[in-house]
């Protein structure tokens, strides 16, 4: 019986992780569920245009780097991200004006939106595997840990050791941050209020003069700043690979939708459900098992749910649990 | 009339200009892969065309698919079904149980926490029995001759029998989504499917002892009357008939051989065509259709609009299982590692659009037009890339620009999808 030990254990391989994790979801969540308020359709096209924000964000690095520019401990992608922004902001102002524009004016249906934003994706993810390829790209530097395991066991003299990476600290202080920014952006600031208003009801938005190109527009632009930020932190935290986002697109559709389609608060307890849930059901429990139990209870398995090759399988199975019993997601979201 | 004809013309003097000019061994090859494209389309055009259902998961149906076709002709391994086959069926009979228990218990008991309580239980006894029955069994069968088998096999039956299985396989996936996210929001269909198909094609990669996973199940046996190569080069009946109008033989079998395929997979279209033209001509298909166009009043009209959509749901699913396991029969083999939902799901999306959705034979016209687009320039792609770049000095760049050509591809279908939607978004023969 070692508590101290199995809790450490799990901080290690399970808390940590999963508070990353979940905030990359969270942060693309924001994005999906953004857009789906205010647009009115689910955005196909957000997990590239995340891979989009990141390949920019990995090339400027690359550019940085060869200037001998650095940011010291934290990683140089965190300089280059402001830039990113800008650049995937222009880009996804540039597909609303060419692409979706059209479709709003018309009022056209939902589903046709959907496939529209299926054609927006095809198109990233092209230009995407055009300028930086398919490879698997690593682009974290400076500081590697904040606590690393080997330090933490000579503090605490404890068997097990607790490691903190240096990108999940900056992952959990940026969603932070952003998320904070975002709300007293949405609750306090006029152009917040009127997205809101618009979301709630466009008829009577339009009605006490709500100007619905800037709303469009302000929404599309946070949208590009979170889906870029949400991506730099994932690939900083584990690495970059266009299939890899393209694959997010599920988690991330998950966690908008179990919080509530529409609402930001929803979206962001939606991103950690999910993401707790995949890490708990694909860690293998066998090491704080040891520690717990009694030694004749020790346990020959690994204690894994499942093998984390079905990491997607957890996110899609909370999906449909939420799809049968509460359609409108945890926090009331805006249609069934 | 006259333009429909000119249209499909066109197609067909693609497909011909292929054989002159490049060979005509790839000429079939394209056309028997767009043929099959071609009736996925068509299954997509039931759910899309006809009902207004969005389906992203068509990779995960062709996939179900090709897994039918490992199950039913694949050659049986006694070894292996002796090694765990029992252990096997055994804890997905118990797996299937758990579930079914846990829905009777939900529908019968009364709702509270005694409810939710029992659920529980039975879900997480289940899922612990299940996994004491299960994983020892799939250890005894993956040890099993694993550089050869490490797998359950097939039974041995005729691959054209493992065709409608595969449809049958499709059409239980696309029950159990449709149960699940039909009557909500049409969005949630689109997200439902899209992670079925990742679910499904991850379960092909690493369940060695369904399919032997990545290392991929080979020599599988081809449908009944296509022959093999090497046999008919031996043929005398064929070597008489080569000499006679002075034929190189060896590459006239290949090409013999792929005139089977395309004559097999044109029945099955022209079948599938026939059947869904009747459908869409019956009461039955003018009620969808209204369904589509109105779901409020339909429902008014007295009519299940979920239970519609499921039924032409499973249909259209079924109609792409079918296409998936004459896919991998084809093939001869099944490559979890290969299904890619730009190539298996997107791009029958683009086929649909481009032809006209809702109209069969525009379907059809978009899946043999797009298809031979997207393998021709699988083909040439590299040259042209070449060709572009020839004036270039050799570089980074250059060989960039001449690896990335596959790449362009997706960025050309984008923009023909974005381009047909904005321009023409009924299709190149619109519904009637």
């Amino acid at each position: 019986m070692d508590v101290l030990n199995a809790l450490i254990t799990f901080l290690n391989f399970v808390a940590v992780p999963g508070l990353a994790y979940g905030s990359q979801l969270a942060l693309g969540a924001l994005g999906v569920t953004l857009i789906y308020g205010i647009l009115r359709f689910s955005n196909f096209a957000h997990g590239d245009t995340m891979a989009f924000g990141t390949a920019i964000t990995i090339l400027l690095t690359w550019w940085f780097q060869s200037h001998g520019i650095s940011f010291g401990v934290l990683p140089t992608a965190l300089l280059a991200l402001p830039f990113a922004i800008a650049a995937t902001a222009g880009v996804v102002l540039l597909t609303d004006r060419v692409v979706y524009r059209f479709y709003r004016r018309q009022k056209a249906a939902p589903s046709i939106l959907v496939i529209v934003s299926l054609g927006v994706m095809f198109v990233m993810n092209g230009i995407v595997r055009l300028v930086i390829g398919v490879d698997e790209q690593n682009f974290a530097d400076g500081g590697r840990f904040l606590i690393s395991a080997g330090d933490f066991k000579a503090a605490t003299s404890l068997a097990e050791g607790l490691a903190i990476k240096s990108t999940q600290a900056i992952t959990v202080i940026t969603a932070v941050v952003v998320v904070a920014l975002l709300f007293w952006f949405l609750q306090k600031t006029r152009t917040g209020k009127s997205m809101r208003a618009f979301s709630d009801n466009e008829d009577l938005a339009l009605l006490s003069g709500i100007n619905p190109d800037r709303v469009v527009q302000v929404t599309w632009i946070i949208a590009a700043a979170l889906a870029t930020i949400a991506g730099v932190l994932y690939g900083l935290d584990k690495s970059f690979r266009p299939f890899t986002y393209y694959q997010l697109l599920l988690p991330i559709f998950a966690a908008a939708i179990v919080g509530g389609l529409g609402n930001p608060l929803g979206a962001i307890a939606g991103g950690f459900v999910i993401a707790f849930s995949e890490v708990m059901v694909t860690y293998a429990w066998k090491k704080v098992a040891t520690y717990v139990l009694p030694e004749s209870l020790a346990p020959d398995s690994l204690l894994q749910l499942l093998s984390t090759d079905y990491k997607l399988a957890v996110s899609f199975v909370i999906l449909i649990i939420v799809l049968l019993f509460a359609p409108t997601g945890i926090f009331k979201g805006k249609s069934i | 009339m006259s333009r429909n004809f000119f249209l499909f013309a066109a197609m067909a003097g693609l497909y011909a200009l292929t054989g002159f000019l490049l060979s005509w061994n790839v000429s079939l090859s394209i056309l028997n892969t767009a043929l099959l494209a071609t009736i996925m389309a068509l299954g997509v055009n039931m759910q899309w065309g006809y009902a207004g259902l969005f389906n992203t998961g068509v990779m995960g149906f062709v996939a179900l698919g090709g897994l039918a076709v490992v199950l039913t002709s694949a050659e049986p391994t006694p070894d292996a079904w002796a090694a765990g086959g029992p252990g096997i069926v055994f804890g997905l009979l118990l797996g299937a149980a758990t579930i079914a228990a846990a829905i009777f218990a939900w529908k019968r008991m009364a709702a509270g926490r005694l409810r939710t309580l029992v659920l529980l239980a039975i879900l997480i006894g289940g899922f612990f029995l299940f996994r004491a029955v299960f994983d020892p069994a799939v250890t005894a069968v993956e040890a099993n001759n694993p550089a050869t088998y490490g797998n359950l096999g097939g039974l041995g039956l005729p691959s054209l029998l493992a065709w409608p299985v595969g449809g049958l396989f499709a059409a239980l996936a696309a029950w159990a989504i449709g149960k699940t996210a039909l009557g909500l929001r049409s969005d949630y269909l689109a997200i439902a499917t899209l992670g079925i198909a990742e679910i499904i094609t991850s379960v092909l990669r690493n369940e060695d002892w369904l399919d032997r996973g990545v290392k991929n199940v080979l020599k599988l046996p081809r449908p009944w009357p296509v022959p093999y190569e090497v046999n008919l080069q031996q043929n005398p009946a064929f070597l008489d008939f080569t000499t006679r109008w002075e034929l190189d033989p060896v590459a006239t079998s290949t090409i013999f051989v792929k005139l089977c395929y395309t004559s097999l997979f044109a029945a099955v279209l022209l079948i599938a065509i026939w059947l869904t033209e009747r459908a869409l001509k019956s009461p039955w298909g003018r009620m969808m259709r209204a369904i589509r166009d109105n779901e409020v009043a339909a429902e008014a009209m007295g009519k299940d609009v979920t239970r519609r959509h499921l039924q032409v749901f499973i249909l259209g699913s079924a109609l792409i299982g079918i296409a998936g396991a004459m896919m991998t029969s084809m093939d001869g083999q099944l490559t979890p590692g290969t299904y890619n939902p730009l190539r298996y799901t997107f791009l029958i999306w683009v086929m649909v659009i481009v032809g006209g959705s809702g109209n069969n034979w525009g379907t059809v016209l978009g899946g043999l037009l797009i298809g031979w687009l997207w393998l021709i320039v699988e083909s040439i792609g590299p040259a042209i890339m070449g060709g572009v770049t020839a004036a270039m000095a050799d570089g980074p760049l250059k060989q960039h620009l001449v690896d990335s050509a596959p790449h362009m591809r997706l960025l050309s279908m984008g923009v023909i999808l974005l381009l047909v939607l904005r321009f023409s978004p009924r299709g190149l023969i619109p519904e009637k």
